[in-house]
């Protein structure tokens, strides 16, 4: 069944606050989750009160300065801070987000900041994505055909590379499938709206000859209709794309062909 | 989502990923609740615009009403469509939130048997009007 509660090893706990503002103008809380596998402990939020003037204007500016000056055991992923990476995808003031766009002043109080929802955690900010890469490599994201490979490039008209405008810009950080109450409930099964939103862009490629094949593949009750347009997955996306929509087109071909 | 997955398992995630495959269904489930949705937007309107229409008239006057065969063939399609449409959305909501196969096979098969027998009930009452002295 659906669980309400937090399993009793997983209810977050306070953990420790540390001061490092010294008394500076303009102090910012950070409440960020800890969690870490080795020491057996529930997780808890630590509270960290900053400086805003040592650092950058976005929550990954604030949280790399609390891993370099303050705790380096506070452990998250980055690499790109500039929204082209999507390592750095987590639950911030209540919205799953990319925290190099996130700019601190747009969050009113206290900046609270957990992992992805409802994915395992591995430790801190670092959520387990295993699962989700595996279903990634379920619909085989690559261009596949049937006719021999053409001696040149596989032509496409400008109409047709139009079609995937607002699909190509995924940068696979997930943020959308973890904010889906249905990918909460049924992830095992259910694709979740990033996976789908690719295979779509799949789909509606006009070069790959597998068209098909890719939706006999994502006809089932689970992995494509557990999605009731609930819309998070487009509220959530910090790339402004629309995966509720690629869902929908999936679903108009699905009867189209019928 | 992780309690639906088997932690220990040695399978590899791909393996989990792809399960039992693509049941090839669902399409025909989600089109019916959305054709049975549209039809009832029709029916229902005519049903709430009939009972007003009755609203104080005795018992008699009600069974004439139902006598009429356009009141009688959309009263049974009203009937049909809306426990049709029932079913399949409490069947989506038991698939959502039950996870014992069991219990989700139970739930949805006694949905279905309620639904049925209660528009088999509706249909037969508007005959018997229909039909009746």
């Amino acid at each position: 069944m659906v669980e309400f509660n937090l399993p009793a090893n997983s209810k977050v706990g306070v953990g420790k606050t540390i001061n490092a503002a010294n008394g500076a103008k303009r102090a910012k809380s950070f409440k960020i989750y800890r969690w870490t596998p080795d020491d057996g402990q529930n997780p808890r939020v630590d509270t960290y009160i900053v400086d805003l003037d040592k650092f950058g204007p976005m929550v990954l500016d604030a949280i790399i300065y609390i891993k370099n000056n303050i705790d380096s055991t506070l452990t998250f992923r980055r690499s790109c801070r500039e929204g082209i990476c999507g390592s750095c995808a987590m639950n911030i003031d209540g919205l799953n987000t990319l925290a190099c766009l996130k700019a601190i002043e747009d969050i009113k109080g206290d900046v609270k900041i957990y992992p992805l929802p409802h994915m395992p955690v591995v430790k801190d900010l670092v959520p387990d994505l295993k699962h989700i890469y595996a279903q990634l490599a379920s619909i085989k994201p690559w261009l596949q055909t049937q006719s021999p490979a053409p001696s040149r490039e596989r032509l496409q008209s400008p109409e047709d590379r139009a079609k995937l405008d607002g699909l190509y810009e995924c940068i696979l950080c997930f943020c959308c499938s973890t904010s889906c109450p249905s990918y909460w409930w049924n992830g095992d099964r259910y694709l979740g709206p990033s996976i789908l939103l690719q295979a779509y862009r799949w789909i509606v490629d006009s070069r790959d000859e597998m068209t098909g094949e890719r939706l006999d593949n994502l006809e089932d009750p689970f992995r494509l209709y557990r999605c009731h347009t609930i819309m998070n997955c487009t509220k959530a996306c910090p790339k402004g794309l629309n995966p509720a929509k690629a869902i929908a087109e999936i679903k108009k071909l699905m009867v189209q062909r019928r | 989502m992780a309690a639906n997955l088997s932690k220990k398992s040695l399978r590899s995630p791909l393996a989990e990923a792809r399960g039992l495959g693509s049941a090839k269904y669902g399409t025909e489930h989600w089109w019916h609740q959305r054709v049975t949705a549209i039809a009832l937007v029709p029916l229902t309107i005519w049903f709430v615009f009939g009972v007003i229409r009755h609203l104080g008239a005795d018992y008699t006057a009600f069974v004439a009403w139902m006598k009429s065969p356009f009141s009688a063939v959309m009263m049974a399609l009203t009937a049909a469509m809306t426990f049709h449409h029932a079913q399949s959305g409490l069947q989506v909501v038991i698939e959502d939130y039950v996870h014992n196969e069991l219990a989700k096979v139970l739930s949805v098969l006694a949905v279905k048997f309620v639904c049925y027998a209660l528009a088999a009930a509706c249909v037969f009452s508007v005959l018997k009007i229909s039909f009746g002295a």
